[in-house]
C-alpha cells in the first residue's frame, strides 16, 4: 500500500471519535424525545453512528498493531488524544439545536461517505459503502426537521434560526485540510472538496425552510482535530469511559 | 452469492438460525450468509453480512450461527464478516417476504432505491394485517435498526415495516 499505515490508522481514529462522540450525545435523548417516534428515531441513529464508530475503532486497531483493541481506543484515550470535531461533542440544547448539528453533520457525513466509499483502501470503502446507505436515513430526517421548523409556527422558525445562527462557527472545521489528509491523497478525500456539495445542500433546505444561510466565510471555531477541544468533551467521556476506567478488567 | 450443493448440509444448518430481533426469518432468508466454504481439513467457513453496522443482533446470530454449525459436529468454524459489498435488502428471499408478512412485518416494497432525493413519496406500504395499500408513514426509524414505523388507513392498527437499504 503506498500509504502509511500509522495515517491511515490517524485517519480512521478521527473518524471513529467523529461518530462515536456524535452517537453518545444522540443516546442522551433516549427516553427524553418530544414524542416517542422521534425517541427512537434519534437513538436509531445514535446506534448506527455508534456501529460505524465500532468499525472504524477496529481498523485503526488492526493498522496501529500495537496491541490496542477497538475498545481501548474508545475507552482508554484522553480528551487531548481524542480527533473529532468540535460540532459533534457540543450540548443536545433544545430539539432545533440537536437537529441544526444533526443536519450539519449528516450532510458532510453523507457527501464524506460518497468519497470514501470509492477508496481504493479496501477496509475505508468497505465500511464506507455500507454507512453511505445509512446515513441517507439519517440526513433525510435531520433535513426534514430543518424545514419542519423553519417552515412551521413564528417560534420554531425563530428557534430553529437560532440554533443554526449558534452552531454555525462549528461547521468551518468539517472542511479544514489538515497534513494528515494531504499525506493520504488519494486514499481519501480533502476536507475543503466536500465544501461546495455540502453548502449547495445548505442553501436547497434552508430555501425550503424558509432560513437565512449564515454568512460562510464567518469566523469558524477550529482545534478539534488536533485534540484542543472544547470544555465539553471532558464531562462525555467521563461519563462514557467510567467503567471501564473503574473497572479494567470487567468482561461484558 | 454460490451455493455448492455439496454444501446443502451446512446451509440447512444455517437455516435453522433465526434473527433474534425477528424470529420469523432465517438469516439465510434475510440474505445475510454470502458464502460456505469447506476446506480439505473439514474445516468450514461463512460468510456473514451485518444488516446495520450497529445491529445489536450481529454477535448474537455470528454466535448462534457458530453454535448450530459446532452442535451439527463441525467443530472448527470460522464466521467472517463481509461488508462489502454492503448487504442490502434485495437479498431478502421470497420465502423470507413471505414469512416477514405473515409475521406482521411488512417486507421491502421494490429495490433499494436511489435514497438520495430528499422527500421522495413513501412506496405503497401494504399493511400485513388487512392488506390494504392505503397506509401512512409514521417515522423512518422504528424499533429495531432495520424497521420504519406505519400506519394503516383502513384498519388503522400500526406496523413495522422492513425498510429498504
Amino acid at each position: 500500500m503506498k500509504w502509511a499505515t500509522c495515517d491511515l490508522a490517524d485517519y480512521a481514529l478521527r473518524k471513529a471519535d467523529d461518530t462515536l462522540v456524535l452517537g453518545q450525545r444522540l443516546s442522551e435523548w433516549c427516553g427524553h424525545g418530544p414524542v416517542l417516534e422521534q425517541d427512537i428515531a434519534l437513538t436509531n441513529v445514535a446506534l448506527d453512528l455508534i456501529g460505524q464508530a465500532r468499525g472504524y475503532y477496529q481498523m485503526a486497531a488492526a493498522w496501529r498493531a500495537d496491541g490496542s483493541t477497538e475498545d481501548d481506543l474508545a475507552y482508554r484515550r484522553d480528551t487531548h488524544q481524542f480527533g473529532n470535531h468540535l460540532l459533534v461533542e457540543l450540548p443536545n440544547g433544545h430539539w432545533g439545536d440537536t437537529l441544526a448539528r444533526q443536519f450539519f453533520f449528516d450532510a458532510y457525513n453523507f457527501f464524506l461517505l460518497e468519497q470514501l466509499a470509492k477508496s481504493p483502501v479496501e477496509e475505508i470503502s468497505a465500511l464506507a459503502q455500507k454507512a453511505y446507505k445509512e446515513v441517507s436515513y439519517h440526513a433525510q430526517f435531520s433535513a426534514e426537521w430543518i424545514i419542519r421548523l423553519g417552515d412551521g409556527t413564528d417560534e420554531s422558525h425563530a428557534k430553529i434560526q437560532a440554533s443554526v445562527n449558534r452552531l454555525w462557527a462549528y461547521t468551518g472545521e468539517l472542511f479544514e485540510d489538515t497534513d494528515l489528509d494531504r499525506r493520504l491523497d488519494g486514499a481519501v478525500p480533502l476536507p475543503s472538496m466536500l465544501r461546495a456539495d455540502w453548502l449547495q445542500k445548505m442553501r436547497e433546505v434552508f430555501a425550503l425552510a424558509t432560513l437565512e444561510l449564515p454568512d460562510p466565510n464567518a469566523y469558524m471555531q477550529k482545534g478539534g482535530l488536533h485534540g484542543r477541544h472544547t470544555e465539553h468533551l471532558g464531562y462525555i467521556l467521563a461519563e462514557m469511559q467510567y467503567l471501564p476506567r473503574a473497572y479494567p478488567d470487567a468482561k461484558w | 452469492m454460490v451455493r455448492n450443493p455439496e454444501d446443502s448440509d451446512i446451509w440447512n444448518i444455517l437455516a435453522s438460525v433465526l434473527d433474534p430481533e425477528v424470529p420469523a426469518v432465517s438469516i439465510v432468508e434475510l440474505g445475510m450468509v454470502r458464502f460456505v466454504e469447506r476446506e480439505h481439513s473439514g474445516n468450514v467457513r461463512v460468510g456473514i453480512s451485518p444488516t446495520y453496522t450497529g445491529c445489536p443482533a450481529t454477535d448474537v446470530i455470528v454466535r448462534s450461527a457458530r453454535e448450530a454449525l459446532e452442535g451439527a459436529g463441525f467443530a472448527h468454524t470460522e464466521i467472517q464478516t463481509v461488508l462489502s459489498p454492503p448487504w442490502t435488502t434485495d437479498w431478502i428471499t421470497e420465502e423470507g417476504r413471505a414469512k416477514l408478512e405473515a409475521y406482521g412485518i411488512a417486507p421491502p416494497v421494490g429495490s433499494s432505491a436511489d435514497k438520495r432525493s430528499l422527500f421522495a413519496p413513501s412506496p405503497a406500504v401494504r399493511c400485513p394485517r388487512c392488506k390494504s395499500l392505503h397506509t401512512t408513514r409514521v417515522s423512518n426509524f422504528g424499533s429495531t435498526a432495520c424497521k420504519a414505523l406505519f400506519q394503516c388507513d383502513d384498519c388503522l392498527e400500526p406496523f413495522d415495516y422492513f425498510k429498504c437499504l
